[in-house]
């Protein structure tokens, strides 16, 4: 069992999952159009602008900028992505991400970059902690967290292919190639993760095609806007996480599983907006506690929005909301942070056993 | 109709669907309306038949506030019909106070200030990329001129030598608290806009002939984003209104409408 999860996080940084896939679609698309604030080498762009220079806008650090004209080239029928820190992007210009964007209806990919606490000991400036909560609030608009690498690379294409407002948000630390993926025999193990598999990714192969293993049963291997994604079957309890909690929450499931016999079910809910209600509806009438993990601030993100849902149809699950608590954070890399409010494997596996109590 | 006429009209009509609606930016539509007329009845490329055309020349207002100026202007060249503006500012009309693409003939939902420029800029780029003649006119309030992206623009707008973009300024110096030059002074604009990078011209913005002259002769400099400094007056046409603060979004009784619509008769 220890041997699945070794491999599972021997992946790519979604980061770099995402310029991979950007470099790929602009080969065969001359309207694929990058827009970045001083912010393509820490976006991993550098061979994008390179190879594509006539389909890379820069506006120096002006996040409002940015987002403006971002509006303005899909105004005109380019495949923009906005590429900036989300911390920035979400906040700076925030006004431009709700009105030249989802109310004008300009279909920007926003990619939020480094986001949640990815920045770890640089501290709350440059942390996005509320960046599900406010655009949340914001009519037409997808707001999606990639958990593992072939998640981000199915969001980023399909997203180029949507013509809708969205915002798209990942970290810089390595993920899994594909969290509902298991290897549980050495030649299904796919080729080591380098540089080369970046170059596949680039000649546009898709994660679905390249990575692998043995799907386990009834995990998805879809990917959906707006569809969340079962990446481990269990009826004693769920885990819904989203982005990079998924893979803590999938840790903590497995030590559940190894040291007390609980099976828990985990759920990718890349999609913040619009949640599945759906999925949730069907994993609640199961009747067996729930967890939402986020890197977020516990207000306003993926629990409130799920524990809207429950409370509003009728569901009494035993319920909580993990993320970052309403303080000044801790300061910490990414790993630190997320240990210290339990974010991890120790952490949300303790909460389980206190909700099965 | 000439452009002197077509703007007379375009006035009675600003004021007769704010006095309906009973509200509306009252100053500011009659301060840019000559520049609209001579934009849309002149200078640009775009009508009801080429709306959806890629090469159609565009016009984002970012004063989105004086939107009665655009409704009146759109509903004369026939994107819509005159009628629809009987709707304005009412339950579940389409015609808000503010530009919407709901409307047939508006390019951008603007509204919120400082967010006109930096969507026309991305607008031009996409031109220039794509090799396209089309051309971006942009309409701003000097109210909106301290908003940080509008600065944040007109930096990008020379770096990309956005030739085929023209900011016009409705310069009428006064905003809703007083003065420009009291609330926050942004002189000497033109040496601000020269010294970006961009070509700047100065005109009365109340003369159609001298706008049309203008405009003529974009772009001013080749390799440059043109800037017209358009010196109006606020409430223009109407002899209580002009210059007077009050009228920024103030709106007529029926006595003061009858003498406004008799003065532009």
């Amino acid at each position: 069992m220890m041997n699945d999860i070794k491999m599972l996080t021997q992946g790519l940084a979604n980061l770099e999952v995402f310029a991979a896939t950007l470099e790929s679609l602009a080969t065969v698309d001359r309207n694929i159009t990058v827009v970045t604030s001083d912010s393509r080498g820490s976006g991993k762009l550098t061979p994008f602008g390179q190879q594509f220079p006539k389909q890379i806008i820069e506006v120096g650090i002006a996040e409002q900028n940015l987002v403006g004209v971002a509006a303005g080239l899909a105004s005109a029928g380019k495949k923009v992505f906005a590429v900036s820190p989300a911390c920035f992007l979400t906040a700076r210009a925030l006004e431009q991400i709700k009105n030249d964007v989802a109310y004008s209806d300009n279909a920007v990919v926003l990619v939020g970059i480094s986001a949640g606490v990815s920045y770890g000991a640089l501290g709350t400036t440059h942390h996005s902690l509320h960046d599900y909560a406010v655009l949340r609030a914001i009519n037409n608009l997808i707001v999606v967290a990639p958990a593992d690498n072939f998640e981000t690379e199915q969001a980023i294409r399909q997203a180029a292919a949507l013509n809708k407002p969205i915002y798209l948000r990942f970290g810089k630390k390595n993920m899994p190639l594909d969290i509902a993926k298991r290897y549980t025999d050495d030649t299904d193990i796919p080729p080591q993760v380098n540089t080369d598999l970046l170059n596949e990714i680039r000649e546009n192969l898709c994660f679905a095609d390249i990575s692998g293993g043995r799907q386990v049963s009834s995990v998805s291997q879809n990917f959906q806007f707006g569809k969340g994604r079962i990446v481990r079957e269990g009826s004693g309890i769920t885990f819904i996480g989203t982005g990079e909690t998924v893979l803590p929450a999938f840790e903590a499931a497995e030590k559940l599983a190894t040291e007390h016999g609980i099976q828990a079910k985990v759920v990718s809910m890349h999609t913040i907006k619009p949640l599945d209600y759906e999925l949730i509806k069907a994993i609640a009438s199961e009747g067996k506690p729930i967890i939402t993990i986020e890197e977020h601030m516990i207000n306003g993100g993926l629990g409130e929005a799920t524990a809207s849902f429950l409370m509003q149809n009728g569901f009494r699950n035993s319920f909580k909301i993990m993320g970052i608590p309403d303080e000044y954070t801790v300061t910490g890399s990414q790993n630190e942070i997320f240990n210290h409010y339990g974010l991890s494997k120790e952490g949300i596996s303790k909460v389980a056993l206190n909700l099965l109590k | 109709m000439d452009l002197i006429l077509k703007s007379r009209e375009y006035r009675k009509k600003i004021l007769k669907y704010i006095y309906k609606a009973k509200a509306g930016h009252t100053g500011g539509s009659l301060s840019c309306i000559d520049i609209l007329n001579v934009l849309y009845n002149d200078t640009m490329n775009v009508n009801p038949e080429n709306f959806k055309s890629p090469d159609r020349d565009r016009y984002i207002q970012s004063k989105g506030h004086c939107v009665e100026a655009l409704f009146v202007v759109l509903a004369d060249k026939g994107f819509f019909p005159e009628t629809d503006l009987e709707t304005l500012c009412q339950y579940q009309s389409h015609y808000i106070g503010h530009p919407t693409r709901k409307v047939n003939g508006v390019e951008q939902n603007t509204g919120a200030l400082g967010h006109g420029l930096p969507i026309s800029v991305g607008t031009a780029l996409a031109a220039k990329m794509d090799e396209k003649s089309y051309r971006v006119f942009t309409l701003l309030g000097d109210g909106e001129l301290p908003e940080g992206s509008n600065w944040e623009a007109f930096l990008s707008a020379s770096h990309y030598k956005l030739d085929n973009l023209c900011a016009i300024l409705d310069y009428n110096k006064l905003q809703i608290t007083g003065k420009n030059a009291d609330v926050l002074n942004t002189e000497p604009i033109a040496d601000k806009l020269k010294s970006f990078g961009w070509a700047v011209r100065e005109v009365d913005g109340n003369d159609t002939h001298k706008l049309k002259e203008i405009f003529d002769q974009l772009p001013f400099e080749a390799g440059k984003p043109s800037f017209v400094i358009a010196h109006t007056i606020k409430g223009k046409g109407v002899s209580y209104m002009e210059n007077q603060i009050k009228w920024h979004h103030g709106v007529p009784t029926v006595e003061q409408y009858e003498l406004a619509i008799s003065e532009l008769s």
